[in-house]
This record gives structure tokens, sequence and C-alpha cells, in this order.
């Protein structure tokens, strides 16, 4: 059964270890961590050098900060955080909102195997690949629909140069996300 | 899941035996299935983004802390062309001897290139003067098929050249009411290609297709002398409708520096120091500034607030040959203050740097640390402080200050203009000044480059200020791309982009950005072995118990005091260090990756990494002395300029140990060091990395095919 709830000993382990500059430490101390981590994120995409940034690169922070929320889950925290529809968003508000999120671990990571599941589905034939037509259709008409950018980017990026298909189980170990903050 | 249960696959492209029939999973689990995998594949586009934009921030870092150490090696030369006489007994002016050569009277006639005979066996462009476009095709297919045009053609277009801008003003009047619509374009940096591209896209130059290069044809890139001769070329061909700026990288001392000299001497062995010189009378003689229907302002750099367009084109520009020459000081003027440490440029932009709010704080810290009396600037060279009075500077220094103003400033956010009195020269200019400069000459844009944009363009001051940049793949393959501007009657900007690329086939957005990243950490890495001691100082004064650990924030903290680069650190760090099992930094672990070229044993660790730290600048002094560029120079003339050096580094080496070292580099005995290969011994070589430094080239290229 799938379900994404499910937290498996992988994914305990990459939180207990995103823990661990925190485990000997005070709750102070802890917290005081995640309001830096929070800020620095927030700093790399704060242009005007006013605590503000634009809401359209609110997604990017929350990935960048090691969460895996969905579109939907988006857009409910902007919701919360955003001023009144300005397109901007403050640091003011998008620190405490945010270290919520952080400590209470809202938008866990995507265990592999779940991830495999998942192509599984889509892969009706069961032909351990992808062929880009298929993919494109599921991407761009199911779920939180891709952009043409996207999918573009997603087709070079991930398809055998050979064979011009997507060997799925070959990507999801690729695509390793490098070192966690 | 449906009825049917699926079987994870252990190896691709094997089908899986089933006993049940395949049956087409519902439209929930299907739409289920889509958006984990749009969440997952979103999520690392986004730290790809993150990973994009933090490399960019390391370059620009990087590059301008550099540029900074150029001048404050320049500072030094001046001070001792103005001041010492006689060094150590051997003579006067050992260093205006070099930086100050006498003029060859014999350049400035027609002969000096027409006695030079050129071969039958030359199979490259053989010009006629007046240029036509025939002989502007033959350029451009020659250097498309990589051929070097002959030494007494360069001579010659050169020539030309100064003649025809001898007779130009400081400032370009242009109107477009004659012609289509006129491109600017911005830095090329020695980037044919890129140039190439331009010209594919949007036209030769020509009556129907007026162009203005803003600056900064050469250096770093490596066809710059195929650049540089094309824009003259072209310049000759059409002198109405072809318009250069000149950069701050037209300039001597840069091009000793940043590649334009060695460029110049790897494909001239025999006439390359008097084409040199020839450039080096061009370039200052290019004009400064090119206005269009008395309303848009190109520049290459900037503004100050003490700009003034009038005086600007009064001046006699030819007479600043070098930026980094500071105008006579005399000796009672100047007073050594105590030695303090090198305080880098602040940058303070919009756009693609973090943190601008921070700097600006530090800004003002730091001014107060320097203070030393009110009728007093401060000006360092290298590590101590040049104390000089305030009061009107002489009228030469003026102007000096009036151009090196127009090609170094930059644009920032915050009100004001600072000038930056480390350089002697430049200011960052705010909105305010924009504005005021533009009300003052009735003007409404001013277009500027200088400073590489991810986008090749950018706009500030609200729209006020254009930053224009030509050059695509500046730091590293798809780090940015190129981009020109078309303006016509109506005087609205559009713009252009581009960006040529290596190979045939497309990159990922992964690939480029691991390579941009792999570059800039490798640059990143060696910043911080350059400073290892004083880091390790840092890192101790947190750590009294020697347990070699300290947290991630003193870490932070540490590395931003001793480099001063203002980059984000902690999201850094699982590149730089080690965490230990308790989270904290095990700051050593910084420098494993790191060693030195070739292990010299007289070399101690304390003297290598200052070596290391100042080798460029090294490098350049040896570039000077060494005049006719020949890799070579005397073990006295070593010893000298190394005295000097250290002298003025407040590094205590002593002369023994010199002597030792000269000693054992001039492998055979013959009184003559090889610069380049005891250059070699200090360049760093990142031991986890590719073994040898000139495969690494070869890797990187083969890495996209």
């Amino acid at each position: 059964m799938m379900s994404q709830t499910d937290e498996t000993p992988a994914v305990a382990k990459r939180r207990d270890n995103n823990m661990a500059e925190s485990n000997n430490q005070s709750a102070e101390t802890k917290l005081s961590d995640v309001h830096k981590r929070i800020k620095a994120a927030f700093e790399t995409f704060d242009n005007a050098a006013n605590n503000t940034v634009d809401v359209r690169e609110i997604g990017t922070i929350i990935y960048s900060l090691g969460c895996f929320p969905s579109q939907a889950d988006l857009h409910d925290f902007i919701a919360e955080v955003e001023e009144d529809h300005s397109g901007y968003i403050h640091l003011d508000r998008f620190l405490p909102a945010m270290t919520k999120v952080l400590l209470e671990h809202k938008f866990p990571p995507i265990p592999k195997d779940l991830l495999l599941q998942a192509f599984e589905v889509l892969d009706k034939d069961n032909k351990g690949y992808l062929e880009p037509e298929e993919l494109t259709k599921y991407m761009t008409q199911e779920g939180e629909p891709f952009t043409q950018e996207e999918m573009e980017e997603m087709l070079t990026g991930l398809a055998d140069h050979e064979r011009n298909v997507i060997y799925y189980k070959d990507v999801i170990n690729q695509l390793a996300i490098d070192p966690d903050m | 899941m449906g009825c049917g249960t699926s079987v994870a696959t252990e190896t691709q492209g094997k089908r899986v035996e089933r006993d049940e029939a395949v049956q087409t999973p519902g439209p929930a689990l299907t739409m289920k299935a889509a958006v984990l995998i749009q969440r997952w594949y979103r999520r690392y586009m986004a730290r790809l983004e993150m990973r994009r934009r933090y490399t960019w921030n390391i370059f620009q870092s990087i590059e301008y802390a550099g540029e900074q150490d150029q001048l404050q090696l320049s500072s030094f030369f001046s001070f001792m062309l103005d001041n010492f006489t006689q060094l150590n007994g051997n003579g006067p002016d050992l260093i205006s001897q070099l930086l100050d050569p006498v003029v060859d009277p014999w350049l400035d006639r027609e002969i000096c290139y027409s006695l030079i005979l050129v071969p039958e066996s030359y199979s490259g462009p053989r010009l006629s003067f007046p240029l036509s476009v025939s002989d502007t095709n033959a350029l451009l297919a020659a250097f498309k098929e990589q051929q070097t045009l002959h030494a007494r053609y360069v001579l010659q277009l050169l020539y030309e050249t100064k003649k025809l801008l001898k007779q130009m003003p400081n400032i370009i009047h242009l109107s477009t009411s004659y012609t289509k619509e006129i491109t600017i374009c911005g830095d090329l940096h020695g980037r044919l290609d890129d140039l190439l591209l331009i010209f594919y896209k949007n036209g030769l130059p020509s009556a129907e297709t007026p162009y203005v290069f803003n600056g900064d044809f050469v250096d770093r890139g490596k066809k710059s002398v195929e650049v540089v001769i094309l824009l003259f070329a072209y310049l000759l061909l059409y002198p109405d409708n072809m318009h250069l700026n000149r950069g701050n990288h037209e300039d001597y001392i840069m091009n000793l520096r940043y590649g334009f000299t060695k460029e110049v001497m790897q494909k001239y062995k025999t006439h390359g120091q008097e084409i040199l010189q020839l450039f080096q009378d061009v370039f200052s003689l290019l004009p400064v500034a090119t206005v269009i229907d008395g309303k848009i302002l190109i520049v290459h750099g900037g503004i100050s607030d003490q700009t003034n367009l009038d005086f600007l084109s009064s001046i006699e520009r030819h007479k600043v040959k070098s930026a980094l020459r500071f105008p006579k000081r005399s000796l009672e003027q100047l007073d050594i203050g105590q030695s303090c440490r090198l305080t880098k440029r602040l940058r303070l932009t919009d756009g693609s740097r973090p943190s601008s709010s921070r700097s600006h704080s530090k800004n003002q810290r730091t001014q107060n640390q320097r203070r030393c009396g009110l009728s007093r600037q401060d000006m360092p060279f290298l590590d101590s402080l040049t104390s000089v009075p305030l009061p009107s500077p002489p009228q030469n220094e003026q102007e000096w200050k009036q151009i090196v103003d127009v090609l170094w400033s930059d644009p920032k956010i915050q009100e004001g203009c600072s000038p930056n009195t480390f350089r002697g020269g430049g200011c960052y200019f705010g909105p305010d000044v924009t504005q005021r400069l533009l009300l003052q000459h009735g003007l409404q844009l001013l277009i500027r480059s200088h400073e590489c944009k991810q986008e090749g363009y950018e706009l500030c001051h609200g729209g006020q200020v254009i930053t224009i940049f030509s050059a695509s793949n500046y730091y590293e393959e798809g780090s940015n791309r190129g981009a020109y501007i078309k303006v016509g009657r109506e005087l609205v900007p559009r713009f252009y982009q581009y960006q040529v690329s290596r190979t045939t086939r497309k990159l990922t957005l992964t690939q480029r950005v691991r390579a941009a990243e792999g570059s800039a950490l490798r640059a990143l890495k060696e910043k911080l072995f350059a400073h290892r001691s004083e880091l390790m100082c840092g890192f101790q004064e947190y750590d009294q118990n020697y347990t070699g650990r300290v947290s991630v924030s003193e870490w932070a903290l540490v590395l931003e005091a001793v480099l001063r680069l203002d980059l984000p650190w902690r999201t850094l760090r699982p590149h730089l260090a080690r965490l230990a099992p308790d989270g904290s930094v095990e700051y050593q672990s910084c420098f494993e990756d790191m060693g030195p070229g070739i292990p010299l044993p007289q070399v101690t660790s304390n003297l290598a990494e200052t070596l290391f730290r100042y080798r460029t600048d090294i490098e350049i002094i040896f570039n000077i002395i060494d005049k006719d560029h020949s890799g070579l120079i005397s073990i006295e003339e070593f010893r000298h300029t190394w005295r000097l050096f250290s002298a003025h580094l407040g590094v205590a080496i002593d002369d023994s140990a010199i002597d030792d070292l000269a000693r054992s580099i001039d492998f055979n005995k013959d009184g003559s060091i090889d610069f380049t290969e005891f250059l070699e011994a200090f360049r760093v070589v990142h031991k986890l990395d590719s073994k040898d430094p000139h495969l690494s080239e070869k890797m990187s290229r083969k890495k996209y095919s």
C-alpha cells in the first residue's frame, strides 16, 4: 500500500542526522541554529537587502532547507505568510512559520522506494523505463502539472542519451541530493 | 494499489514475470504517483538553483577580491617609482626603468612595420591599407580557421588605428537619425566566439549596422588578439559606424596580469614587444565615453559624484596610460603608517549578491578603524597603510580621477558615493548620483558594462542604469549568458541574449551547475589555503582547549573575518569542511584537500603560504622585470625584487632563505631563473582532484563530448 506518510528507517535516520548539530545543545541554541539556517537561505534571495523576497522564490527557499512540500502545501504556506497579496514575503512572518515547519518536520523527504513505486505505477507495461511521451503526458496533465520549460529540462536531464528513454531506477539513484546543510 | 501488484525490478529492461494479469492503476493512484514525482523533481531543481546562486557568488567575490589585490600592488609600484632612486646600490631607478620605458620613437614612424618582410610561405591575410571589406572578410575567415595575422600587418593596423584615434575627441556623440539602430555590446574579454556570434546574429558592422563596443576587449580569454584586431579593423573601415570605448582592461598593467601581454608574446615571439608598445599607445587613445542623441551615456564602468562630462571632454586622455599608476607624489607627502590588514573592497550591488545590508555595516566599522587624522587620507599598499594629505590635488590627478572613475566605478543600491580610497580610484555610486548626473546633462539613461551578469544584462537605479555584458560563459561553461542592446530613434533599449556552446550536445542544467560549482569551489579552497595560518589562528581563538573543533557558527565567523568574501558559509560548509559526530566542525579538514605543486625542501610552510598568496603579484613583477619576455630573470634581480616585496609585506623572511631558494631554483646554474618553474612550485594542487592540472582542461572538454 502506498502512503505518503510512511517513514522508512532511512528517512528517520536522515532526520536524526539533521538534528546532529543540535543533539548536545540546549533548546535555545538549537532554536537559534534553526533561525540562522532559515535566515541564511532567505538572504540568498533577498536581492534588495530589505528582508523581503519575491513570493515566487519561496518554494526554492523551502526546498533548499530540506523540505519536500507539494504545490498545495506551498500554496497553504504562502497564504499564511504573504503580505496581503503584495507579491512579497517578509522575514518577520517567514521566520516563525518556517521554524515551525522545520521543528515539526512538516514536509519530510520522499523515500527512494516510494519514489520507485510511483514510477512503476506510471510504467503500466512494466518495461522498466518510460518513453518521453509517456512521462510528458503524466507530468504535464496529471497531479500538479509541469510547465513546458520544466518538462523540457526534465527530459534533457533524465533521458538516456542513446535510447532516449527514462530508466527511472537509475535516475532515482543518480539524482542524489548533495550533502544536506 | 489496485489489484495487480508491482514487483520492483533489480535490473532494467527485463520483463517481469507475473502471475496476475496486468491491470491499469486507477486515476487516483496515477495522480498520487504523478504528484510525488513532481514534488521530488521540483525540489531537486530548487536545490540546483541554490547551488547555482552560491556558485555565482563565489566567482564574483573572488574576482573582485582579486582585482582589489591587483590595485594594492600597483600602489606599491607607484610608491617605488616615485621615491626610490637607488635600490641597494644597484644603480638608479631599477623599477622606474621597468615601468616607465622610454618610448621608442622608432614606433611612431611608418617604417616600423614596412621593413618587416612577410615570407611567401605565409598563408594568412595580407591586408592593404586603406582597408576594404575584402580585408575584414579575410580576417574573419582567417581567425575562424585559427590563423594568426602576421606581425607586419598587426603593426600597420595599430599604427593606422593610432593615427585615427588621435583625431577623435574624448567623448563621441552619435545620432540615431541617420541610422537604423545602434547596437551596444559590453565586455568581450578575448572571447572570439561571442564576437562572431554577435556578428552572425546581428550582422557585420556597416552603415546600416552601427556598433558601440563598451571596453574590455582583451584579457582573460584566449583570443584577445583576434578580437581586438577585428574591432580595430572595422574601426578603420567604418570610422563613422564603429565606436570603441576604453575599458579598464585597455591598460598595459592590467594586461600584464590578466593575460593579454602573455598572449601577444606567445603569438608574436619576434615583434611582440613592439606590438605591445603600440597597443599601450592605442589603448590610451581610445575615447572614454559615447553619447547617443544627447540622451544615452555609454561608459565602461560608471560615474562618481565628481564626474563632469565637460571637464572630461577637455582633458588629454592619452596621458593616463594606466589607471594603476597614481599621479606623482613627493616624498614628504608620504609617511608610512602602521601595518594593518588588507581590507577588501565591499560589494554593494543589487542583483546577484546576498546580504548587502550586512556588508554595509561592515563598511562602517572598518572606516572607523582606518581613520588616522582628519587632514589625511589612508591609502594602503600591500599590508601597510600610507597616509596622504587631503587638500586639493594637482591638475593631473583630477584628470586621472575623471578617467579612472569612468572606467572603474560600479553602481550600488544605497544612496551616496563611496570613493574607494583603498583603490585610490573608482567609486560606488548610488541612485542619487545617477539621477543628479543625468539631470545635469539632460540625459535619460546610463549604459555601462564592467560587471558580469547572469542574463547578460541587468537594470538598476530604477531603470536609469543598464549593465550590458557580452562574454557568455565568463566564469565557466554555462555560468551566464551574453547580451547586446539595440536602440533606435525612440531610444528604447531592446535586449538580445545568447550563449556560446562548446559542444553540440545540449548540456543539462545539472551538468552546467556541477561544472561551474566545481570550478568555483576549487578557487574558493585555494583562497582558504592561501590564508591558512590566519584562519588557524582565528579557529584556535575559539578552541582554547585544542579539541580541533569549533561550532558551525564560529567556523563561519572566522572565515568571513579573514577572507571577507561575504559568502553563505553555512551553505557551503559541506563542500569545505567535515563535521564531527557531535555536529561541530573539524576545522583542519578545510586544508586537507590541498597541497603545494612541487615540494621544495627550502620552502617552509610559512614561506610557501606567502608565496602562494601573492603568487599572481609576484608573477606580474617578474613579467615586468623580464623585459624581453624570455621567461628568465637574473638571480640578482630576483633577490632585489624579493627584498622590496617582503619589506612591504611585513613578512619576516630572511635574506639567506631567499638566497637559498634562488640558488635552488637556478637549476642549470647559469645565474638566471626560469620563473615559470619557480611559480609552479606555488601553484596549488587539489589532491582529490585530477592529478595533472593540464589534464583537467582536457578532461572537462571530454566530459561534454
